[in-house]
């Protein structure tokens, strides 16, 4: 009976089928591009013949992609391993221990605080520090940044997934004479995957995803990450379009293989980090 | 279940027979070392660059014979702010960027955040499509929307051709390289509110709504009436994080302008990372960097004040 008839039911047509094509346009004209020769990117055929002659130009000759690529992995792998580690530690003693109010508030306003700052207030002393430590262009100093930038992100979802948790079952496994530690490693953190894959799966993107350290505390493919590498072909006298859109179709394959696979945890964590946190 | 057994043994016998041990001091501080290398990072990674931060802003940091030499300058870097031309057109054009910008996407997300949780086919689909610029590296959207506004071979301007209308150079002229800007983030951050205002219109209860409908309430009756309300606090916080997320922009514009045509596209990010690193003023850098985390200090306490008066009100 309620058919999309009515002029609310079109105008809510309208709108999301507009959002989505102008949302794929971008997107598939890149995609489109990077499969194009130069040739043809110039000349500005509509089509022509697919070529992957781009894509291998990332990591052949003097593309320097495969250690880019390694750069990203360990840079962003790392920070969401120490950072799962940590934030799960840290937010599971302040959901499920007890601290004075006045601590807990201090810890979580902290954090806030840092999560509210913009990264480019931390670049000056990060790049002092990193001169220092002689990690200076190195994965590790990214490393340190990445800690930084998601923190307080992860701290606050975790809280989220940990307050969820039926007291029961700790008091059950206290009983049962185990460990704190033990409790939690074997009984909390088995029954709360969906949150520490939310937790990694977007500390991950936003460590990958992040140019401003990169390009701030790296200057040679020793350092560098992708995004990087992506600048890097826009920043000549005659844009590399070929490359320019291979790279950039190569640097968003994590994301759109997530949105695939793990959306749900995306949205949840989103949603728990942005605005319980 | 095996190896549990030997450490309950062990750790029941210091409680029984003497002192108590290292393991039982290690379970019962567990929430204090739980808790410490998160405070540890804190105070190392944040403090102490802040800390940093605020004395380089007194000072004249620079390169001298190859090591990096400081003195004190005590509010010349400040003072130095107000006569920065270039300072004060990144502040105004953040400003303006972010209070345009924030306004678009919060009335688009909602709006498609209505439209996606009532349509029954292919939601599913929407919802994949509409989330993913949230999670594209923003310096390949930078990349995109460089290939979309060529002059010479973009996307726009070939359709503009097609149409037989003028091509328009969208990033190289004053007039238009701001709103080209604005929409590159409007397409970017509109996915963020539409998934945030998205997950709280799902968590909404639906008896309410329900009611008023039995009550005979139209369709915009129960938008306004109902759903609106009850999705308040979601959108005020989700606006909120995207304005502190605005003042963050950096890597489409590094890519599509630099700052550029003049100061057209020019804001407090950018700015600050090409003082630092190109001009290498890097007291003069934190200067900027104080005031810019003043700046959305003060923003944020302003705004939730005025939320919290609000909704008193209300």
């Amino acid at each position: 009976m309620r058919r999309s008839l009515t002029p609310y039911g079109l105008l809510r047509t309208v709108l999301i089928v507009v959002a989505v094509i102008a949302t794929l346009l971008p997107v598939l004209v890149t995609l489109v591009t990077s499969f194009k020769i130069p040739r043809s990117i110039i000349a500005g055929t509509w089509f022509s013949t697919p070529t992957l002659q781009n894509y291998a130009a990332l990591f052949t000759g003097s593309g320097n992609f495969l250690r880019l690529t390694g750069n990203s992995l360990i840079a962003s792998l790392g920070s969401t391993l120490i950072i799962i580690v940590v934030a799960s530690l840290a937010a599971y003693s302040l959901t499920r221990f007890r601290w004075p109010r006045a601590w807990t508030v201090t810890v979580i306003a902290l954090l806030l605080f840092v999560q509210m700052l913009p990264p480019i207030v931390f670049v000056g002393p990060f790049y002092l520090i990193s001169r220092n430590l002689g990690i200076y262009d190195t994965p590790l100093a990214l490393i340190m940044a990445y800690m930084v930038l998601n923190l307080p992100l992860a701290v606050f979802i975790l809280r989220n997934f940990f307050a969820d948790v039926p007291r029961e079952l700790e008091d059950a496994a206290a009983v049962d004479g185990a460990t704190r530690l033990g409790t939690f490693t074997r009984i909390v953190l088995p029954i709360t995957t969906p949150g520490i894959a939310a937790t990694g799966i977007l500390t991950f993107i936003f460590a990958w995803n992040d140019f401003l350290f990169a390009l701030s505390l790296t200057t040679t493919p020793r350092g560098m990450t992708i995004p990087v590498g992506v600048a890097n072909f826009a920043q000549n006298y005659q844009i590399l379009y070929g490359n320019l859109t291979a790279s950039a179709i190569y640097a968003a394959v994590p994301a759109i293989v997530l949105v695939v696979f793990a959306q749900r945890y995306i949205t949840k964590g989103l949603a728990l980090g942005a605005v319980k946190g | 279940m095996s190896e549990t057994t030997p450490v309950t043994r062990k750790a029941k016998r210091p409680a029984t027979t003497g002192p108590r041990g290292v393991r039982w001091l290690l379970d019962a501080g567990f929430k204090y070392w739980a808790l410490a290398p998160a405070l540890a990072i804190l105070a190392l990674l944040t403090l102490y660059p802040a800390v940093q931060l605020i004395r380089m802003s007194f000072s004249s940091v620079g390169y001298a014979g190859g090591h990096i030499a400081w003195s004190p300058v005590g509010l010349a870097n400040f003072t130095q702010i107000l006569g920065d031309a270039t300072a004060m057109v990144a502040f105004r054009n953040t400003l303006v960027f972010v209070a345009i910008t924030v306004a678009c996407e919060t009335l688009l997300g909602l709006a498609l955040a209505l439209a996606v949780s009532e349509s029954r086919r292919l939601s599913g689909f929407y919802r994949t499509v509409l989330m993913l610029p949230v999670l594209i590296p923003p310096i390949g959207i930078g990349a995109m929307w460089l290939m979309m506004y060529d002059f010479n071979y973009g996307f726009i301007d070939k359709v503009l051709s097609a149409l037989h209308l003028t091509p328009q150079p969208w990033l190289a002229t004053t007039r238009l390289a701001f709103p080209s800007i604005l929409v590159v983030d409007i397409w970017h951050w509109t996915s963020f509110l539409f998934l945030i205002i998205l997950a709280g219109l799902e968590s909404l209860p639906q008896d309410i709504n329900e009611a008023a409908q039995i009550d005979g309430a139209s369709h915009f009756q129960r938008l306004w009436h109902v759903t609106l309300p009850l999705l308040r606090p979601t959108i005020t916080v989700a606006a909120m994080l995207r304005t502190i997320f605005a003042f963050k922009i950096f890597d489409e514009i590094y890519l599509l302008t630099n700052g550029g045509p003049g100061d057209s596209t020019q804001v407090i990010t950018p700015y600050i990372q090409q003082v630092f690193f190109i001009q290498g003023r890097m007291g003069y850098a934190a200067a900027l960097a104080v005031v810019t985390a003043l700046l959305i200090t003060i923003f944020v306490i302003v705004y939730q004040r005025v939320d919290a008066a609000l909704s008193g009100q209300g």
